[in-house]
């Protein structure tokens, strides 16, 4: 992440971090959480669920930090983030 | 991080125990706003602290209306328009409970109008949420109340001729003691404004913008859901505190938000407490001028 001025306590703060889970065959797929997913964790998957939609996935390779944004704008109790246990 | 095998082990939403999960997914659209204020109201429920079985949800008739049906509290989805009516005698029978009242703008403000500003006029203790969509979503997008002028819709296809309703002056004109609005994007703004709607003691209102992209948005040349949403956030512009008959919402320029009124007055049930009691107040001012004609009297024979 980029810093206009690096905080001071940016090495004794620890970074939340969080793990996405969707409940794929409640998304209807209006892309809500993927346009404010503060981080960029989150993606369109290429498939379906099973009503047909595509549903959201989360980008491993992307740090989520647990704002839980994606799980409030849901309007389809459909994702939600927990705290990742391993860090 | 794959996230399936967890979701094997954790399949359940946080909000999950405040829901009917039977009935989930719900009816509303994909990318209605109605989803984001029930969230948030379920939030605010568990926010605000209330003993849960102490707490009623009302609802009218439309796609709002369904809120009642998914929340697994003590619920009623009422007849179109009388919503405020049922929650009224559900207040009296109960004077402990809280009483939220979701309905829409069609349901609320039009065909329950004179319901929502003579329970505004008493002060009743409610909670009433107004989801703000433009138009009558559930029967096909036709005029409401609330259609912006010129707006296209099922009913009006070369524009709305009407004005619409301001519904935060017209709430805090009829005497309600917390007026708010806000659109379906401010979300953290939108929880702690309901928090503060529920534990106010009075008529509290809270409208909010929520897009419509099936009813509404398809005929106005908005689409896309996000868009929509964003366009109402990007439009907005937080003034709290002002006049709530300042507080337009007017597209080509600002879609007003924020809390405009927060102010205290004696409720309904406190008044009808008194005149049950037989202590209402002296409303022509006799006993007044009872004292003053003798203090005259006494004044004479000096």
């Amino acid at each position: 992440m980029k810093y206009w001025r690096k905080p001071l306590d940016l090495e004794t703060t620890p970074l939340a971090r969080g793990r996405v889970l969707v409940v794929k065959d409640r998304c209807k797929g209006c892309e809500f959480c993927v346009n404010y997913c503060a981080r960029g964790v989150l993606g369109m998957s290429k498939h379906f669920n099973r009503k047909g939609y595509h549903y959201p996935e989360a980008d491993p390779a992307r740090i989520c930090v647990n704002c839980r944004f994606c799980e409030a704008i849901c309007p389809e109790f459909a994702i939600f983030s927990v705290e990742d246990p391993q860090t | 991080m794959n996230p399936e095998p967890i979701q094997a082990a954790l399949p359940c939403h946080p909000q999950d125990d405040l829901l009917r999960t039977d009935r989930i997914p719900h009816i509303w659209c994909s990318g209605c706003g109605i989803g984001i204020v029930f969230n948030s109201l379920i939030t605010a429920i568990k926010k605000s602290g209330l003993n849960q079985d102490e707490v009623a949800v009302v609802s009218g008739i439309g796609c709002t209306g369904r809120m009642a049906g998914y929340i697994a509290l003590d619920s009623f989805h009422t007849t179109h328009g009388r919503a405020i009516p049922f929650a009224t005698g559900l207040k009296l029978a109960r004077p402990q409970g809280q009483v939220i009242v979701a309905s829409g703008d069609g349901d609320l403000l039009a065909i329950g109008g004179n319901h929502f500003i003579h329970a505004a006029r008493r002060n009743l203790d409610l909670t009433v949420i107004c989801v703000n969509n433009f138009n009558y979503g559930m029967t096909g997008g036709q005029l409401a109340p609330s259609t912006p002028f010129g707006a296209k819709t099922t009913t009006t296809p070369l524009g709305s001729p009407d004005e619409p309703f301001n519904f935060c002056a017209l709430a805090a004109a009829c005497g309600a003691v917390y007026v708010a609005r806000w659109t379906a994007l401010h979300i953290r703004r939108l929880t702690t404004s309901l928090v503060e709607a529920i534990q106010k003691k009075g008529f509290s209102f809270v409208e909010i913008l929520a897009p419509c992209p099936t009813a509404f948005g398809r005929r106005n040349q908005i689409r896309k859901p996000v868009e929509l949403l964003r366009m109402y956030h990007d439009r907005s512009v937080v003034r709290n505190d002002l006049d709530p008959n300042l507080a337009v919402i007017d597209f080509a320029g600002n879609l007003v938000v924020g809390k405009f009124v927060d102010r205290t007055r004696t409720t309904f049930l406190d008044n009808y407490g008194l005149v049950n009691r037989r202590e209402a107040p002296d409303w022509l001012g006799l006993e007044h001028e009872r004292l003053r004609e003798e203090k005259a009297r006494a004044g004479a024979g000096q």
